[in-house]
């Protein structure tokens, strides 16, 4: 049950990244390409995404705190709060990908739909991009803090 | 703003935010697409399997679209195959070292008022406003 629940969850996501167009690395660029805004070519469509998206998983959330899961002993909700040095060089990072070519790891993944061969070079390259990044965080670590490396990789999203 | 689409995008990111809220409901879980996809990958993950189904519903997605007539956009990327790879590196170790993206911290961690999501967000999207705005007007892109 509780890996059909997040098939349906996931089957969502992607239609929402599908009719926003957020699915479209060109509409991901119109809205991050500032330049356009006195030309007139602006394309604010992903802040009324991330607008709608906030408001609903606003107000879900809150009840969602109020109870538990239906397939699960509990909620995991994130437990980090540091404002540290990885937060701002991995975001600095990831911005820089995501600005170079327009996706982020969602419609990434869901492009492989369409079979196309650059997606499936940049999918590949994001994986190798995660594996490096655990690599490094494991190196030297004893096994023990490993698996709590990896658990703790749940903790943002 | 010819190009804007106010309606399919509140449409679209309302089933965004459903979608993290039925997912906290029925598994407990945060939606967040690097996190989910990271545990997938992650040779001593043991819960693969809700994981795994999240993907395959993600890219079931567009093709059940297709299936209902809707074309199927192939995705405009940079003809340079080493811009691609180096983006993926990018996105990939970047997002793991933040433990989190778009979903993760720009909507699940906004949404619960987190100040690590918040000053995430705000910086990955500096940083590609950034980059956008080299590659397509300094640099004669």
């Amino acid at each position: 049950m509780r890996a059909l629940a997040s098939l349906l969850c996931g089957f969502i996501f992607g239609w929402g990244l599908f009719i926003s167009g957020m699915i479209r690395p060109d509409k991901v660029l119109g809205f991050l390409d500032v330049f356009a805004i006195p030309s007139g070519n602006w394309d604010p469509s992903l802040a009324v995404v991330m607008a709608a998206a906030l408001a609903v998983t606003g107000i879900g959330y809150a009840l969602a705190r109020r109870r538990t899961p239906l397939f699960e002993a509990q909620n995991q909700w994130p437990t980090q709060t540091a404002i540290d040095a990885p937060l701002i060089a991995g975001s600095a990072l990831f911005g820089a990908g995501w600005g170079l070519v327009g996706l982020c790891p969602g419609p990434a993944i869901e492009n492989l739909a369409t079979l196309s061969a650059p997606v499936i070079l940049f999918v590949v390259a994001m994986a190798a991009g995660m594996a490096v990044h655990d690599l490094w965080q494991a190196r030297g670590a004893a096994p023990a803090a490993k698996r709590s490396l990896a658990q703790a990789g749940a903790a943002d999203g | 703003m010819a190009n804007f689409t106010p309606v399919s995008a509140a449409i679209g990111g309302a089933l965004i935010g459903l979608s993290a809220v039925l997912l906290m409901l029925f598994d407990g879980r945060i939606a967040g697409v690097t996190g989910i996809f990271a545990g997938l990958i992650d040779p001593l993950a043991t819960d693969r399997a809700w994981r795994a189904t999240f993907i395959v519903g993600l890219i079931a997605a567009p093709l059940s679209a297709a299936l209902l007539g809707y074309a199927i956009p192939i995705p405009h990327l940079p003809t340079s195959l080493v811009t691609i790879a180096v983006a993926g590196l990018l996105v990939g170790f970047g997002t793991r070292l933040s433990n989190g993206c778009t979903s993760g911290h720009g909507i699940c961690g906004i949404a619960r008022l987190s100040p690590r999501s918040i000053i995430a967000t705000g910086i990955f999207m500096l940083a590609a406003v950034i980059v956008v705005a080299v590659t397509r007007h300094l640099v004669g892109g």
